[in-house]
């Protein structure tokens, strides 16, 4: 006959073995700890193939990137202050760079794929009359790509902005050389100098 | 509830001094530039107060957009975020300076695009000085702001 404390053990044991399980499970399922050093650390790299969609509505492989250097940026079209002024940033750095719109290529992806359609987007682009590449997809496909470029993004509630929310994303400049290889980054507050000068290297 | 209460009352505060301002309008002068857009885009203007009292910009509105208001862009740790900007107050002699990356009047539902080498008239009210119109050049939408070429960092 169990005394009264022996069943509360006995309870107490098996929720311990529960919770262990549980623990167990979580361990075993969970995808393997990243094998990404640190930021900083050699090996340390962000980027990686993708397939988006262009601003022609046709697939874009991130392999069409290979054989020329390019500089990244993640943002969205009905951000009328940082994401213009990036872009228009990064064109005016390649024209003072004086190797022609072919030095390196303009990557722009939408962190907003809901509103960025390929339409939306190639027309927002057209309007800064250099050759910039957009990039959309799925909401999942580009939440992945700007994972794998180290970019956070959130949808914020804003009644006074277009549609009743803006984003909040990662301002950088991710670079990557001809061999589509991370090299660096700019930072959305980094001086013209030094930025003119790790575009320099990048297209040396 | 309480952070609510915190943010308000400097907001009441500020306005009960504009309120409290003797009668004579503060002046204000009005200069700036749009940037082109499609379904919005982004304008920047300089307020300087050259009154003997403070004024506040209440509202901006123009014919070429469904809505327009000033929003604040920040730089956070390296995440580029934008809100709607608190009160905009100009004490006498100072000057509210909009630009690039910072406070832009942000133009929501633009009637038709808006193109480079036109001009966006733009109206502004204030506490103090009433309403000022004024028609502001439009820039590429990669412009920093029209006296770009003067800028020496």
């Amino acid at each position: 006959m169990a005394t009264e404390g022996v069943r509360r053990l006995r309870w107490l044991l098996w929720a311990l073995v529960a919770i262990g399980a549980v623990v167990l499970a979580v361990l075993l399922l969970r995808p393997p700890a990243s094998q990404q050093p640190a930021p900083g650390m050699p090996g340390f790299t962000l980027g990686g193939p993708f397939t988006l969609t262009g601003t022609d509505g046709k697939p874009f492989s991130s392999t069409q990137l290979a054989g020329k250097p390019y500089a990244i940026f993640f943002g969205f079209t009905h951000c009328p202050d940082v994401c213009p002024t990036t872009l228009g940033r990064l064109a005016k750095l390649r024209q003072q760079l004086g190797k022609g719109d072919d030095a390196f290529r303009i990557v722009f992806v939408t962190v907003d794929p809901a509103r960025d359609t390929p339409k939306v987007l190639g027309d927002y682009l057209q309007l800064f009359g250099t050759p910039i590449i957009g990039l959309t997809g799925s909401e999942a496909e580009v939440a992945q790509v700007a994972k794998n470029h180290g970019i956070y993004s959130a949808k914020v509630k804003d009644p006074s902005a277009p549609g009743g929310y803006t984003m909040d994303h990662s301002a950088q400049v991710l670079l990557f050389g001809a061999d589509g290889k991370f090299v660096g980054t700019i930072a959305g507050d980094e001086g013209e100098a030094p930025a003119l000068a790790k575009l320099k290297r990048l297209t040396s | 509830m309480l952070a609510t209460m915190r943010l308000t009352l400097p907001i009441a505060a500020a306005a009960s001094i504009i309120a409290a301002s003797p009668a004579p309008a503060a002046d204000v002068m009005v200069s700036g530039w749009a940037r082109a857009g499609i379904g919005n885009a982004a304008a920047y203007v300089t307020v300087h107060n050259h009154g003997r009292s403070a004024d506040r910009l209440l509202s901006v509105s123009t014919p070429a957009a469904a809505m327009a208001s000033v929003h604040d862009s920040l730089l956070v740790r390296g995440v580029a975020t934008m809100r709607p900007a608190g009160p905009l107050v100009i004490a006498p002699g100072q000057s509210l300076a909009m630009a690039p990356g910072g406070k832009h009047i942000m133009l929501m539902g633009l009637k038709g695009p808006l193109r480079p080498g036109t001009r966006l008239p733009l109206t502004l009210r204030f506490a103090g000085a009433g309403t000022v119109t004024v028609t502001v050049p439009v820039l590429p939408p990669g412009a920093i702001g029209p006296a770009e070429a003067h800028r020496g960092h």
